[in-house]
């Protein structure tokens, strides 16, 4: 009786996690199925903790541990979520992540320690009284886990500006003998006939953790979106193995349901950027960066735009296209933004959003921003559309963009993000770049658009601006 | 090989389970609008913390005078928390900014 409804809460659970995934696919359920998923979870936990119970017809104690870890968990976990910038949402997606991976791996070590002792390893072999299937699914579940911490802290890190790029030469090789090493050991850990498998299981986790590290470190800003996603579904497998370890559905399915779906959605994002997933993964953008970015092109002169000036070309123009990207962001001018789009609408001037994929540090990043301004949603416009509709525009107002509106993706075949879809902006009358500097942007290359005569600077942090782009208009 | 053999007939449901789970999920996320990315990356983030079953059930299980096993999942159990709940509020609260338009 006590599993049937321990079953049932599964199953539950389960099909909350599917359909939860499937709402967030429509805007308007969105939010409910996040919901439904978040009720299916809780059900899940509470089941578990009530009506589980071992091979041996044991229910579960150390309760007093148990719920003192819920409630530390939960209050840090939604004081965290509560309290967290919308500009810094990449990096806490990150953390969480990473404290998902991390508990997987735990699980795995304490697995591992219970088999030890329970069959004596300090003098049996491993391979000799644990079937391989059972050492695979503890061994996965550290390997992955570990990865998906350690690289998710890097990767947080880096987003937070902490940790900077570091790359060598062969760096790629090195990663790859990193990760050769920690299956080696693994099967070690495994085969070997020593007492202290315990000492092996140990160094695995270890070199996992350091592989994780290895595995962030080398890969470029512009890649993290791409990072974070494959690591989350890193963690999602992880979580699988768990599910096997324990032969508990719910933990299966919600694991390969992130799994294949993080998966999907680390492809969408390399095809979006034009690169294979494999470039990605050997960390192969700072490297080939530092050889085609060597040769700097002659920069030819830039011109300045006063706000006056800029205020005056946009209040008379009939369309205006604004191209928001991190500079929007780390600025906080989402609001400003808004409050000049209807400045402008109001003096009859349309006014779109053009979204690059990949614009800001997460896909979407710049939709859920200007979403927080209250930005209608009708007025965002996907990139393949805006490229249609920039030959019919007066202004292009750009706010912090820079690779994702750089023709060398087009023009130039040696430069490192040749081939990625960009916002053909230089298709308009007019271009307005804000930029704090001249500094390259984020994957570290020049832009020939900022050099084009039909392009102007308006120096500055975008929110500052911003507003006095507003009060000039206002005066017009 | 006997025994590869055999690991897939013992497991066979969970194995049906994994292959019907990744082209569900490839189904499910294959019609996502990217405007919706990063709150269903967050979303899926959150599901993953379903992790957080197994570090129960491997807290409720050690004895008690087993302290590496205590300590070890009781960290597992806050870091699984914090991976669930501090998932579902972030999305919660980008998708509340989605909802208040029209």
């Amino acid at each position: 009786m006590q599993l049937d409804i321990l079953t049932i809460a599964y199953i539950i659970g389960s099909v909350t996690f599917i359909l939860g995934l499937k709402m967030l696919s429509n805007p308007a359920a969105a939010r409910k199925g996040n919901l439904i998923a978040a009720g299916g979870m809780t059900i899940a936990i509470l089941a578990t903790i009530f009506l589980y119970q071992t091979e041996d017809g044991q229910g579960l104690h150390n309760y007093v541990w148990i719920f003192s870890g819920l409630i530390i968990g939960s209050v840090v976990g939604t004081l965290a979520a509560k309290k967290v910038k919308m500009t810094a949402m990449p990096e806490m997606v990150s953390l969480f992540n990473g404290m998902g991976g991390a508990c997987a791996a735990l699980i795995s070590a304490v697995e591992f320690d219970h088999v030890y002792r329970e069959f004596r390893l300090d003098e049996n072999s491993f391979a000799a009284v644990v079937p391989i299937g059972h050492y695979i699914t503890i061994s996965a579940g550290a390997i992955i886990g570990g990865v998906s911490f350690a690289g998710s802290m890097i990767a947080w890190g880096k987003l937070n500006g902490r940790i900077k790029d570091f790359t060598f030469k062969g760096q790629h090789i090195v990663n790859l003998l990193m990760l050769a090493f920690v299956a080696t050991v693994a099967g070690l850990t495994y085969w070997s006939n020593t007492p202290v498998t315990n000492i092996w299981f140990l160094i695995t986790m270890l070199s996992a953790l350091v592989y994780g590290i290895m595995f962030v470190l080398p890969i470029g800003g512009a890649d993290m979106p791409v990072v974070i996603s494959l690591l989350n579904s890193f963690t999602g497998v992880a979580a699988a193995c768990g599910g096997f370890l324990y032969n508990n559905k719910v933990m299966l399915t919600g694991g390969i349901l992130v799994g294949a779906a993080g998966t999907l959605l680390t492809m969408l994002m390399c095809k979006a950027m034009n690169r294979s997933l494999m470039n990605v993964l050997i960390g192969n953008f700072g490297s080939s960066n530092a050889v085609a970015g060597g040769p700097a092109k002659q920069a030819g002169s830039y011109k300045e735009i006063s706000v006056t000036d800029a205020a005056m070309l946009m209040s008379y123009a009939k369309k205006v296209f604004i191209v928001p990207g991190y500079g929007l962001a780390v600025a906080q001018a989402q609001h400003t933004c808004h409050e000049l789009e209807k400045l402008l609408e109001e003096k009859g001037v349309e006014v779109k959003y053009a979204i690059h994929p990949v614009a800001g540090r997460m896909p979407g990043h710049m939709n859920v921003l200007l979403a927080e301004a209250d930005v209608s949603y009708d007025k965002l416009m996907e990139m393949e559309y805006a490229n249609d509709e920039f030959k019919s525009t007066d202004v292009v107002l750009i706010l912090g963009a820079n690779d994702v509106v750089n023709p060398a993706a087009k023009n130039d075949p040696s430069s490192p993000i040749y081939g990625m879809p960009i916002l053909e902006v230089e298709q308009a009358k007019t271009v307005i770049v804000n930029k704090r500097s001249m500094k390259p942007g984020y994957a570290g290359i020049e832009n020939d658009l900022f050099y084009q005569p039909k392009t102007s600077m308006l120096f500055g942090d975008a929110k500052a601006a911003l507003q006095k782009l507003i009060t000039e208009i206002k005066n017009i | 090989m006997e025994n590869i053999l055999k690991l897939i007939t013992e497991n066979q449901q969970m194995i049906y389970i994994v292959i019907l789970m990744v082209f569900l999920g490839i189904e499910v996320i294959g019609r996502v609008p990217s405007v919706l990315h990063t709150p269903l990356m967050s979303g899926a983030n959150a599901i993953h913390g379903v992790v957080i079953i197994g570090a129960i059930i491997v807290m409720g299980k050690a004895s008690d005078d087993n302290y590496l096993a205590l300590v070890l999942g009781f960290l597992a159990v806050v870091l699984g928390t914090l991976n669930v709940v501090g998932g579902f509020v972030v999305t919660d609260r980008m998708l509340e900014m989605f909802k208040k338009k029209k």
